[in-house]
């Protein structure tokens, strides 16, 4: 929490007050490199050395990506399974265009961010306007693309010219490239959830749509932009993964579990599953928590099965700690010895999910037309 | 708005109000539902700086009349001219827009956005094509101030905030539209003593400006001490429309009442007694209701009347152990019991009907016979075979009009719905038996069941215990009234005490002991 220059809450209110999320992934991500560091050191290695920096480094760019893009879906409290299809075929859409040929790269990226906003667009009016749930929306979507990759690639194919391998190969001192274009995507799409209108909107179309067309939003169009620019970041991820390679791979995407470890990178980075609340800079902390932890793991060469044991639990943990911050909706108004409140006494809104709003004030015969309209 | 023209201030007296040009009139009104008619040729004329009481029974149209302002619903008949114009709206936000806002009862805010988020919700002001947060604060910070509201942050989340805190948001959020014409729908509902306080500066200072304000609400303390004029409604249709100075209290109730209320309510059983005690309650206390005393005895009903957030659902989820008491002694039967989980309450014979039957009651997508076997099933699997041989006869008995039992009951009338939860907590022969809201949303006939079941029930020996917000309910139904406040007995009434004194006691203003402070 900023500092703030108006009347100071009282005490009671900022008791009340719990930790920002980001600010809980930050302190988690700290713990999590202290920790390793430590692991790290016990086998005699050094976990601060620039090789290693760049390895972490490089294992956040590629997820980074996508864990924006789903970001903008979650908050919207919709989800995109599509990721992992949208990154193989963009790599393959990039490296048959380029050819090996340095001239070919601006039409391969234009055709690969076509591509993407395409699928975008198809996701988003599924769900808004077809009202399909968008874990179905882009499993279908999802499961069109690897239909169409299954029978036209067997393999890799196509050719990436040098001068495109050279962003997914080289850095700033430990840093590379690739992470930095990632970085920078993610300073745009915190800037944009904060300063656009439909930006702001997501919130309020994942907090509470009902709330949102009440307040005059046009539900579906942040709807909408959060599809696309979700398959963009996904694409964006497909570029960066064939400049690595050299080549396009239909299965690149699948291999790299993106769907599902996107969702979980967001979720760690404190956003709610159901919508309306978190942030990317949450979203870039749970993604340096996994590759930190992945980088740990491969350094002591742990075995494959309890690298994706420790990952389990981490989701786990992390989900486990918000759902207990989130369930206590009703705000007491005495406590536990009996005493009132100092707060003031008043109980927090929402006695039901759908209910408890009428007081003395409403009749039957309203609320029976409420329900039946 | 106009500067140089004087602005009316609150001690406005009756004849200035008339000189001034109305801001808005409404005229024949007429809307129904289905073919019932709820609003029958109503109309009332607002003018600026004058704060105007709609007052009338549960079911007079007040609401209806409200969302037909609002574009909520749409009118059947009848014209409504704002600022000299007729104009018609299809959605809240374009009255709004027009000068028109509501603050509907159920808040319309985002609980994980800041407050001054929440202000400019859908039209966030934009400098060089991006939002314009600094501009968003300062503007809801001097709405803030217009308002002489301290201590409310515009950066803080609206999740923090009390619920007299939100209530003054939306009321700001009203304010942001340069509302002329704002409507109140029971703004008080949910607020506390000192918080109505704070209410009452605010409409004041709304009427200082100019502002018209239609404030509905069923506290008719608030209404003589606010209002100007003062319109009836009773059934749909306009009872009077006149200056707050012409009438009284006791005229007040008679013009919004006007009938017996008796009526429908039917009589106790021949033979029901009143016997031994079922419940018991000696100071208990949970996070939400505290030091509650209550003796519950076979064969009584006794009503939980009381505000909206007053506690009376927090206290029978401690019976029933959703919410477990923390504090104070529960005797059932004359035995302690600490009551931790639903399926003990049900084990010991306890049943609770909750207010909210769609989202707590029923699986909507299940039949009639998996909803009615629900409890019987999970609790008292050995008994599900007789039980299912006996739903048939229980279904007819409560008059459940369904298809039958495999029936999905998304399918099925409120009023049926309802008889199907009373089927499945019925098939366990529960001892106590708590109503909350037994009769929300559900039409005259199903709740004439309702009534007769409950009374069934107490000759047999059951306790029985209901929440309701429907007064004459209360007291046509009740044995005795116990009324809920800020989480406390406020007091214990006897049978047909009258409205005027059991909602002293919800606000606040009776107290324990009947000293009355009104």
């Amino acid at each position: 929490m900023s500092t703030t220059t108006t009347p100071a809450p009282t005490p009671a209110r900022r008791g009340r007050r719990r930790l920002d999320a980001s600010l809980i992934v930050g302190i988690a991500l700290i713990g999590v490199i202290v920790i390793g560091a430590i692991l790290v050191a016990s086998v005699g290695r050094n976990f601060f050395s620039a090789g290693n920096i760049r390895d972490i480094l490089t294992g956040m760019s590629v997820l980074g990506f996508v864990a924006i893009g789903q970001t903008f879906v979650i908050l919207c409290a919709s989800l995109d399974l599509s990721v992992p299809y949208v990154v193989s075929l963009s790599s393959l859409i990039a490296a048959d265009l380029m050819a090996g040929n340095p001239a070919n790269i601006p039409i391969a990226v234009l055709a690969v961010l076509a591509f993407a906003v395409i699928v975008g667009l198809a996701n988003g009016l599924i769900v808004s306007k077809l009202r399909v749930n968008g874990f179905i929306a882009t499993l279908g979507t999802g499961l069109i693309i690897k239909g169409y990759l299954d029978t036209n690639y067997k393999g890799t194919s196509g050719l990436v010219p040098p001068e495109f391998q050279y962003i997914g190969a080289t850095g700033v001192g430990p840093v590379p490239i690739s992470t930095i274009i990632m970085l920078a995507v993610a300073v745009v799409a915190a800037f944009y959830l904060a300063r656009t209108r439909t930006g702001n909107h997501m919130f309020a179309v994942g907090g509470n749509e009902q709330v949102a067309r009440l307040s005059g939003i046009r539900t579906a169009r942040p709807l909408i932009v959060a599809h696309v620019l979700c398959s963009v970041t996904a694409a964006l991820a497909g570029l960066l993964l064939a400049s690595r390679l050299g080549v396009g791979s239909p299965t690149v995407g699948t291999q790299g579990g993106y769907d599902l470890l996107s969702i979980a990178a967001v979720v760690l980075g404190g956003t709610l599953l159901m919508g309306g609340r978190g942030s990317i800079w949450g979203t870039i902390g749970g993604v340096a928590i996994f590759a930190v932890v992945d980088n740990v793991m491969s350094v002591m060469q742990v075995n494959p099965f309890l690298k994706d044991v420790v990952r389990g639990i981490v989701i786990v943990a992390a989900v486990a700690v918000y759902t207990a911050r989130v369930t206590e909706r009703r705000r007491p108004r005495f406590t536990a010895s009996g005493a009132t409140d100092a707060s003031g006494g008043g109980i927090a809104r929402g006695e039901g999910p759908g209910g408890g709003n009428a007081g003395v004030g409403t009749t039957a015969v309203e609320r029976s037309q409420e329900e039946q309209s | 708005m106009n500067a140089d023209a004087p602005m009316p201030r609150s001690s406005t007296s009756a004849s200035a109000l008339e000189q001034a040009e109305p801001v808005l009139v409404a005229e024949g009104l007429e809307k129904s539902f289905f073919g019932v008619t709820v609003l029958r040729d109503v109309g009332l004329t607002l003018r600026p700086g004058e704060v105007h009481g709609l007052v009338g029974e549960n079911g007079a149209g007040k609401s209806t009349f409200m969302k037909i302002l609002a574009g909520v619903y749409e009118r059947d008949a009848g014209t409504i001219t704002l600022g000299g114009q007729e104009v018609s709206f299809h959605h809240p936000v374009e009255a709004a827009r027009a000068g028109l806002a509501t603050v509907f009862q159920e808040f319309n805010l985002l609980p994980e956005r800041t407050v001054a988020q929440n202000v400019f919700l859908g039209r966030e002001p934009r400098k060089g094509g991006f939002v314009d947060r600094k501009a968003m604060v300062r503007s809801t910070r001097a709405l803030l101030d217009e308002l002489g509201i301290e201590g409310v942050d515009p950066d803080a989340p609206v999740r923090t905030l009390t619920v007299a805190e939100q209530q003054i948001v939306e009321i700001v959020k009203a304010l942001s539209v340069d509302a002329r014409v704002i409507q109140m729908d029971e703004p008080t509902a949910a607020l506390a003593d000192h918080e109505v306080e704070l209410l009452y500066a605010i409409v004041r200072r709304l009427q200082e400006r100019g502002v018209a304000i239609l404030y509905v609400s069923h506290r008719l303390k608030e209404i003589f001490d606010l209002c100007d004029t003062i319109t009836v409604l009773k059934d749909g249709a306009l009872v009077s429309t006149g200056p707050a100075s012409e009438l009284d209290t006791d005229e007040l109730v008679r013009r919004m009442v006007g009938r017996p209320i008796s009526a429908y309510f039917p009589d106790a059983e021949e033979g029901t007694e009143v016997g031994e005690p079922r419940l018991e309650l000696r100071g208990v206390g949970n996070g939400y209701v505290d030091g509650i005393d209550l003796e519950l005895r076979a064969g009584e009903i006794v009503g939980v009347a009381g505000l909206q957030g007053s506690g009376r659902t927090e206290l029978v989820e401690g019976v029933f152990g959703v919410v477990p008491f923390t504090r104070g002694e529960m005797l059932l039967d004359g035995k302690p019991v600490r009551m931790t989980s639903p399926r003990q309450a049900v084990k010991a014979g306890v049943a609770l009907i909750t207010e909210d039957r769609k989202a707590q009651g029923l699986a909507l997508n299940q039949s009639v016979a998996d909803n009615a076997l629900l409890v019987i099933r999970s609790v008292f699997a050995r008994r599900t075979t007789a039980v299912r041989r006996e739903l048939p006869g229980v279904l007819s008995s409560l008059e459940v009009a369904s298809r039958g039992v495999d029936q999905e009951v998304q399918y099925l009338s409120g009023g049926n719905q309802q008889k199907v939860v009373l089927a499945k907590w019925l098939a366990t022969n529960p001892r106590v038996v708590l109503l909350d809201e037994p009769t929300r949303g559900i039409d005259v006939g199903a709740k004439v069941a309702v009534y007769k079941l409950m009374r069934r029930l107490a000759k047999e020996g059951v306790a029985i215990l209901m929440i309701s917000s429907e007064l004459p309910e209360v007291i046509g139904m009740s044995d005795r009234i116990i009324v809920m406040h800020d989480g406390r007995a406020s007091a214990e009434l006897p049978a047909r005490s009258d409205e005027a004194t059991i909602l002293s006691a919800a606000t606040g203003t009776l107290r324990v002991g009947g000293e009355e402070a009104l």
